[in-house]
């Protein structure tokens, strides 16, 4: 999207004309869809900027590092852990662990599961992340949420 | 037999492109579906669109011939998900449109922005496509064999296929098709390693002890390795570096991969993404830890003599099932292969096509604005045309020996070098501007294909004896030793990146940071699901 000129009107942002849906309703009863905003209508609904120094918007992004930047960079220790070992301490991941199966082949199994929990860890701090987030919209969009 | 069921999947796709045509009008449903695909409709999606034949029919042959080593990419092929979940997908959703492109030019010059991004998505996708291709044409030309199908006639088939999904049918018929081919795939899978742990009476213990002693000849004289060690394949003095960098390719690139991330277009929003994410990354592990039994179930139970006899490596997993359920689910998973190509060459021709059109087209070439009403999915259509010819007469023109595997590799470490730095600095880094963004575009696209071409898949001496389509293009000592550069292709992708950066202001970039930090951390003003 072209957001070069973001107070001139002719800037339609969002040009899917042709689409079905691009017919107006007659009448301004309703609000307008999104897709028939212009540019400035749609680009500007909400201070941008204001909106980054809300404390409600800055909790929400620390909260979402705090996970993010964490999980990160741990699934890329354990992952990485793996060709490192293999490459350079064959020795170690021969060894027989559980019957015939040897260390190497546990620890490529394990990531899977490693995966899997880090998934499900962030899911579970998503849905904290999605209640910041609703915060965050109702108080930067005041004077939308009469209209809806 | 396997004819049959082959023609029953086309049959069924075709339904669904019909289906699908008479509701794709206008843009965001050719390129996005109306934005109205369920999570776990999504998930299913991205698995299928994931999950190419690369993964099914190689990664069972590398674990039949190679052991371990082997199953190392399965393991890659699952964790990159983690970067998709955790970094690309919500944002992408929340701030694009149809492609990644959208993300970029958000703040930045849209032209120079969009131009060097389409020219990387298309370039991953055309290599990508080509592989699929030529692997698709001999593959169904050997299971087909007894049907008289040569291999022209099948990349024929395949491309033809690809280009009447897209054409007509759009994204929505391209999802259904892929998320068909994930429900067939799984099944098959799954179906197949309960025959192969049958075989050795549920015993995992038995299982892991034939797996110690696999026996097969080398050059006349009888073998006995332990599959379950290490360096079958990569071997020292560059194995263990070629197997960090395949990694980094695997962890950075599939988060770049333009036809992965188009499908996070198709949902209603960032939270759906989310879920869709997550039903992929089930999906993609259960498979790929399923790989366990079918590569190791095929150098057991069918061993590495008879696979090599029987087509070669990409046939490990259809000759396991044929020998533990005969020629009724040969054909079944012969059937399943080919719905596999199908999907992913599918899904490769829709996001090409939608960044020549979306990005080049429209808003590189008329600066933002359609001319005439449905212009741009005009030209989607006649570019997944014009896409799936070049597809087909490269395939035909490399013939079926041709080795294309690293054209895959290519493929990843262009994703990883020049796509992902550029998305990942443009959402949290507020200096980044339009110069970087091109420079690392540029530098990632370049270093990934230099390499690549000084690497040993492409130079390199063979004996005498090597027939002609088996040999090196390049006749010399490779200059670069990694099969896969992205160890260093993608370090050179941030820093063309960052140098780009700091070698010039923009204020606007800067100044728009905030307004693409709060669309694309909240989903305010993000697309809606409209139709």
């Amino acid at each position: 999207m072209d957001h070069k000129n973001p107070d001139t009107t002719v800037n339609d942002l969002t040009p899917s004309v042709g689409a079905a849906t691009d017919v107006a309703p007659l009448g301004h009863a309703a609000p307008k869809p999104p897709h028939e905003m212009t540019a400035a209508e749609d680009s500007q609904p909400v201070d941008w900027s204001g909106v980054t120094r809300m404390p409600e918007f800055r909790a929400m992004l620390r909260a979402k590092l705090r996970f993010i930047i964490p999980a990160t960079l741990i699934f890329i220790t354990y992952y990485f852990a793996l060709p490192v070992l293999v490459g350079y301490a064959p020795g170690l991941m021969s060894r027989k662990i559980i019957g015939t199966v040897n260390l190497a082949y546990v620890f490529a199994f394990s990531q899977f599961f490693m995966a899997w929990i880090i998934a499900a860890l962030y899911l579970r701090a998503a849905s904290r992340f999605d209640r910041m987030e609703h915060e965050v919209i109702e108080k930067a969009l005041p004077a939308r949420k009469e209209t809806e | 037999m396997a004819l049959a069921m082959f023609l029953f999947f086309v049959g069924i796709t075709l339904v669904i492109t019909y289906w699908a045509a008479r509701r794709t009008s206008g843009s965001n449903a050719f390129f996005a579906a109306n934005r109205q695909i369920k999570g776990w409709q999504n998930g299913f999606a991205v698995a299928g669109d994931y999950m190419s034949a690369a993964s099914f029919l190689g990664i069972a042959g590398i674990i039949a011939f190679q052991g371990y080593d082997g199953f190392m990419y399965s393991v890659g092929w699952l964790v990159a998900y983690l970067t998709v979940l955790l970094i690309v997908a919500e944002p992408l959703r929340n701030a694009g449109k149809y492609t990644m492109a959208d993300v970029l030019a958000y703040r930045l010059s849209p032209r120079p922005v969009r131009a060097m991004a389409s020219l990387s998505t298309i370039t991953v996708s055309i290599f990508y496509m080509i592989a699929q291709m030529v692997g698709a044409g001999a593959l169904v030309a050997l299971l087909l064999r007894n049907s008289g199908i040569s291999y022209r006639t099948a990349v024929i088939g395949v491309g033809v296929l690809m280009i009447v999904y897209v054409v007509f049918g759009g994204m929505l018929a391209t999802t259904w098709v892929q998320i068909v081919k994930a429900i067939l795939l799984m099944s098959g899978t799954i179906l197949l390693s309960i025959l192969v742990l049958a075989h050795f009476g549920f015993s995992f213990a038995a299982f892991f002890e034939a797996i110690g002693h696999v026996t097969y000849h080398d050059q006349g004289a009888v073998v006995v390795k332990d599959f379950l060690q290490p360096g079958l394949r990569f071997k020292p003095p560059y194995g263990a570096l070629d197997l960090i960098s395949l990694g980094m390719a695997l962890i950075f690139g599939t988060a770049g991969l333009p036809h992965i991330l188009v499908r996070f277009y198709t949902v209603p929003d960032a939270k759906t993404a989310r879920i869709s994410v997550v039903w992929a990354m089930g999906l993609i592990g259960t498979f790929y830890i399923l790989t366990t039994f079918l590569g190791f179930g095929a150098a057991t139970i069918v061993g590495r003599d008879k696979i090599a006899t029987g087509g070669g490596t990409n046939m490990s997993a259809p000759l396991l099932a044929q020998s533990l359920g005969g020629d009724l689910f040969f054909a079944f998973v012969a059937a399943i292969a080919f719905a596999t190509i199908l999907a992913v060459v599918a899904g490769l021709t829709i996001s090409a096509s939608t960044s020549f059109a979306h990005d080049f087209y429209t808003n590189v070439i008329h600066r933002g604005t359609e001319r005439r009403p449905g212009e741009e999915v005009r030209v989607a259509r006649v570019t997944a045309f014009v896409v799936g010819a070049i597809a087909i007469s490269i395939a035909i023109l490399l013939g079926p020996n041709a080795n294309v595997a690293f054209l895959v590799a290519l493929a990843f470490a262009v994703a990883a070098s020049a796509n992902l730095p550029v998305i990942v600095l443009s959402l949290f880094w507020k200096r980044f501007n339009t110069l970087g963004s091109v420079c690392g575009l540029a530098t990632g696209l370049f270093a990934s294909i230099l390499l690549i071409v000084i690497g040993p898949s492409i130079m390199g001496v063979d004996a005498a004896g090597a027939t002609a389509t088996a040999r090196h293009l390049i006749q010399s000592p490779p200059i670069f030793p990694l099969e896969n550069p992205g160890i260093v292709s993608i370090p050179l992708g941030f820093i063309g990146a960052i140098a780009g950066t700091l070698l010039s202001r923009e204020p606007e970039a800067e100044r728009k940071y905030d307004e693409l930090l709060v669309r694309a951390s909240t989903g305010l003003g993000a697309e809606k699901a409209t139709g």
